[in-house]
């Protein structure tokens, strides 16, 4: 059952109810100098309904934290932005390049794995082939793997893939 | 001065080793007290796993804090994006005795606790520090007379209540360092603009975010400067690779050099630029570099 964005704010000890709407948000934001993202209209949108967590707009935040530094009110409105996300990520609703990443890290324990180009990149510079993180280490990358299990993220990945394909058919 | 583990993230072991080498370079020249963090993970990346699921995300970046714990070390990041995450997770979990007991349930499949003993550093604001500017010139062996378009990066300052930085409008501490080299930082429009690469924008949104780096570069090259400096390797692969793919589009032509700090330091030591793969970048300049070498 989907919260209503008021209510998943509350539960994480955040508000957006305190919102004056004067615009020093949209006024701070990167993004929305070239995005269609306006902050303050994602904050009026989350106090009224559940569209929002269908709005793009909440993925093209660059998380600057700039709105939130110089909110006049002290609104949390980036780690509210996060929150509003990850409600839409477990409706089904994640951006497909995003999945990859989650997919390669579910692989590989790196959001940024190594490749060929960059192994030998580290042997020009007289490294080791592969860094001492999980890449070395088969055993730390199976803790991983077994966390990603443990906490759902794998199930949250794959389901989705599925309903992505059945509206696919 | 505690101990650190070298936490080294995705981006620099496997895209741009050359700051991994420049910074166990500067490590050792400082005297300063590290390890590697064998084992170490993603950690993980804040714009899309903190965006898709909080324990997950939590328990992964305990995950690599435990096992610096366990080593009794800090951990040393050396990106914004890691230090972020890290930094942010540790706040949580330190505050929330709910959220960590969840998260130790999980842990304890892979028989491991989270207890709240280390703390998470960034290059950059450890060298302020614990070692300061006066040292780090003392270090200097091969001052750089370069002019230099810094970029903090956001959340090297940014949430600032999980950070104790001071002002994140008109920060100094990285100035302060890169001058200690005998280089000056230049100012330009928008400095503290972020690079449009992070919270899940460059990997989802390409175009978007390289319309953000667009403008950064606009204001950079305005300033007339030699290069720029940054203090994670996602700004630096943003502001690096991003000007082969903004040529690409838009047809705009910067050429500037960017260098990680770590980078500029290792050569200020005396290391060559080969040494730290300053030519190893998308953008490369026979001129610059040999100028880095004196």
């Amino acid at each position: 059952m989907t919260k209503e964005p008021v209510k998943l704010l509350e539960d994480e000890g955040l508000t957006f109810l305190t919102c004056m709407q004067c615009g020093t948000c949209t006024g701070s934001c990167p993004s929305g100098r070239y995005t269609s993202l306006n902050t303050r209209r994602i904050v009026l949108s989350a106090r009224r309904n559940k569209d929002v967590y269908h709005d793009e707009n909440l993925w093209m935040c660059t998380t600057c934290y700039q709105c939130q530094e110089r909110c006049p009110r002290g609104i949390k409105i980036v780690d509210g932005i996060l929150a509003l996300r990850t409600e839409s990520v477990h409706m089904g609703l994640m951006l497909p390049d995003h999945r990859k990443v989650a997919g390669l890290v579910v692989d590989k324990g790196h959001a940024v794995p190594i490749n060929d180009a960059n192994k030998e990149k580290r042997k020009e510079l007289g490294m080791d082939e592969l860094p001492e993180t999980v890449h070395k280490y088969p055993e730390a990358l199976d803790q991983v793997k077994k966390l990603l299990e443990v906490t759902g993220f794998v199930q949250l990945v794959l389901e989705e893939e599925k309903d992505k394909s059945e509206e696919g058919q | 001065m505690k101990p650190v583990s070298l936490f080294l993230g995705c981006i620099i072991p496997n895209r741009y080793p050359g700051i991994e080498k420049a910074t166990k370079l500067v490590l050792d020249g400082l005297d300063i007290d590290w390890a590697d963090l064998a084992g170490a993970s993603c950690c993980p990346a804040p714009g899309v796993f903190r965006s898709f699921d909080k324990v997950t995300w939590l328990t992964l970046a305990a995950r690599n804090i435990v096992l610096s714990e366990q080593m009794d070390r800090d951990v040393l990041t050396i990106c914004n994006g890691c230090f972020g995450s890290l930094t942010d997770a540790n706040h949580e979990l330190k505050h929330d005795p709910a959220m960590t007991k969840q998260v130790n349930k999980h842990l304890a499949e892979v028989d491991m606790k989270y207890k709240g003993s280390a703390e998470v550093r960034h290059i950059i604001e450890f060298l302020s520090k614990e070692i300061g500017p006066e040292k780090i010139h003392d270090a200097v062996q091969h001052p750089l007379d370069l002019k230099v378009a810094l970029h903090y990066g956001c959340h090297l300052i940014k949430p600032s209540k999980e950070r104790d930085l001071g002002t994140v409008e008109n920060p100094v501490f990285f100035d302060e360092l890169v001058e200690a080299l005998g280089a000056t930082s230049v100012d330009y429009e928008d400095k503290m603009a972020c690079c449009g690469a992070g919270g899940g924008v460059r990997s989802a949104l390409l175009d978007k975010s390289l319309e953000m780096a667009d403008a950064k570069l606009q204001h950079i090259a305005e300033a007339g400067v030699d290069c720029i400096v940054n203090a994670c390797p996602f700004c630096h692969l943003q502001l690096d690779f991003g000007q082969v793919e903004i040529k690409d589009k838009y047809g705009h032509e910067y050429s500037i050099p960017v260098l990680h700090y770590s980078q500029l330091l290792a050569i200020a030591m005396g290391h060559s630029p080969e040494d730290v793969g300053v030519d190893l970048n998308f953008i490369t300049d026979d001129g610059f570099i040999d100028r880095l070498r004196g």
